[in-house]
């Protein structure tokens, strides 16, 4: 199989510290400036809503926090396979990279929700399908966290862990589908490939922009943590030495 | 613009509270963790630098 020089190049460690380096500003700004312009349309411009009034706007915070949670889930099963069976050194990386962020995104989706929770349904907490499977999610980027720093050999780490986020995937279209399968007091998508939006454009453009800014944010957060990663697994290196003095090396 | 005060704005229909408490929580957390993360890169630098610098004194004893 003749893989495509290019792009492969990266799947080195050495060379994806260069391009991680020079990716992770660029976003980061436009990261900046799509937060901004979300947050302005969500908190300025879109109309009150005619049934929950001003507390609807939590959703431009819950919903981008929800998505991302299952998304970086989903990124570190990728990663998993793709480390489990090619046995590439970066994917193991990218996981520790991207766990924390993910664990971030899993808390605020619950955080929000208990807030949203609370004067929609008179209740912070419910344990209904929903809810409870996003806990899990939660618990499951923990549990990756906790696993992964427990093991000292790097590489067997990446492997216990990777095996971790593959079978824990499993929970991400149970979470997404929960509302259709189970009774719940969790209200159903307002936006879904199939069947559009019923959203008043304005929130729902509010909402987009959150998203991508979101998700901007946690490529930014990865991208920057993994070089953090790369160097300590990578000190000994002639490269990575380098790196580190830039004046000069023996 | 959709409000006509500052004060109508902070209050949020009343939602105040679960509206700035959650885009609050939000703010701060990725703050916390932009931080964290520059502090991490910033210490294994570090560390790594006094790491080669104690090596190199070693091998430049006689």
């Amino acid at each position: 199989m003749k893989l495509h020089p290019n792009l492969f190049r990266f799947a080195a460690p050495q060379a994806f510290y260069g391009l991680a380096g020079r990716l992770w500003p660029v976003l980061a700004f436009l990261a900046t400036l799509l937060g901004a312009w979300g947050l302005w349309l969500g908190l300025f411009v879109a109309p009150t809503d005619f049934q929950q009034g001003q507390a609807y706007r939590i959703i431009f915070v819950h919903v981008p926090a929800s998505w991302m949670s299952m998304i970086i889930y989903l990124a570190m099963a990728f990663w998993a396979l793709l480390g489990l069976t090619f046995n590439t050194r970066l994917s193991g990386m990218m996981n520790l990279a991207l766990a924390p962020t993910g664990a971030m995104f899993a808390f605020l989706s619950l955080w929000s929700g208990a807030l949203w929770g609370k004067p929609m349904w008179g209740t912070w907490w419910v344990w209904d399908a929903r809810l409870t499977s996003e806990l899990i999610l939660f618990f499951l980027y923990l549990g990756f966290m906790g696993l992964t720093a427990a093991i000292d050999d790097p590489r067997r780490a990446d492997k216990a862990g990777g095996l971790l986020a593959l079978v824990g995937a499993i929970n991400v279209p149970i979470i997404y589908f929960s509302v259709r399968w189970w009774n719940t007091l969790h209200q159903g998508s307002s936006v879904s490939v199939t069947k559009g939006s019923s959203m008043e454009p304005t929130m729902l453009w509010a909402m987009l922009l959150m998203a991508i800014a979101f998700w901007l944010y946690a490529i930014v957060m990865a991208l920057y943590r993994i070089r953090t990663i790369i160097l300590g697994r990578e000190q000994h290196t002639h490269w990575a030495k380098l790196e580190l003095h830039p004046e000069g090396f023996a | 613009m959709i409000w006509s005060s500052f004060s109508e704005f902070i209050s949020m229909g009343g939602y105040g509270l679960y509206v700035w408490g959650s885009f609050g929580v939000t703010a701060l957390l990725m703050i916390m963790e932009v931080l964290q993360a520059a502090r991490q890169h910033k210490s294994m630098r570090d560390s790594l630098r006094i790491q080669a610098a104690s090596q190199e004194a070693e091998e430049d004893w006689p």
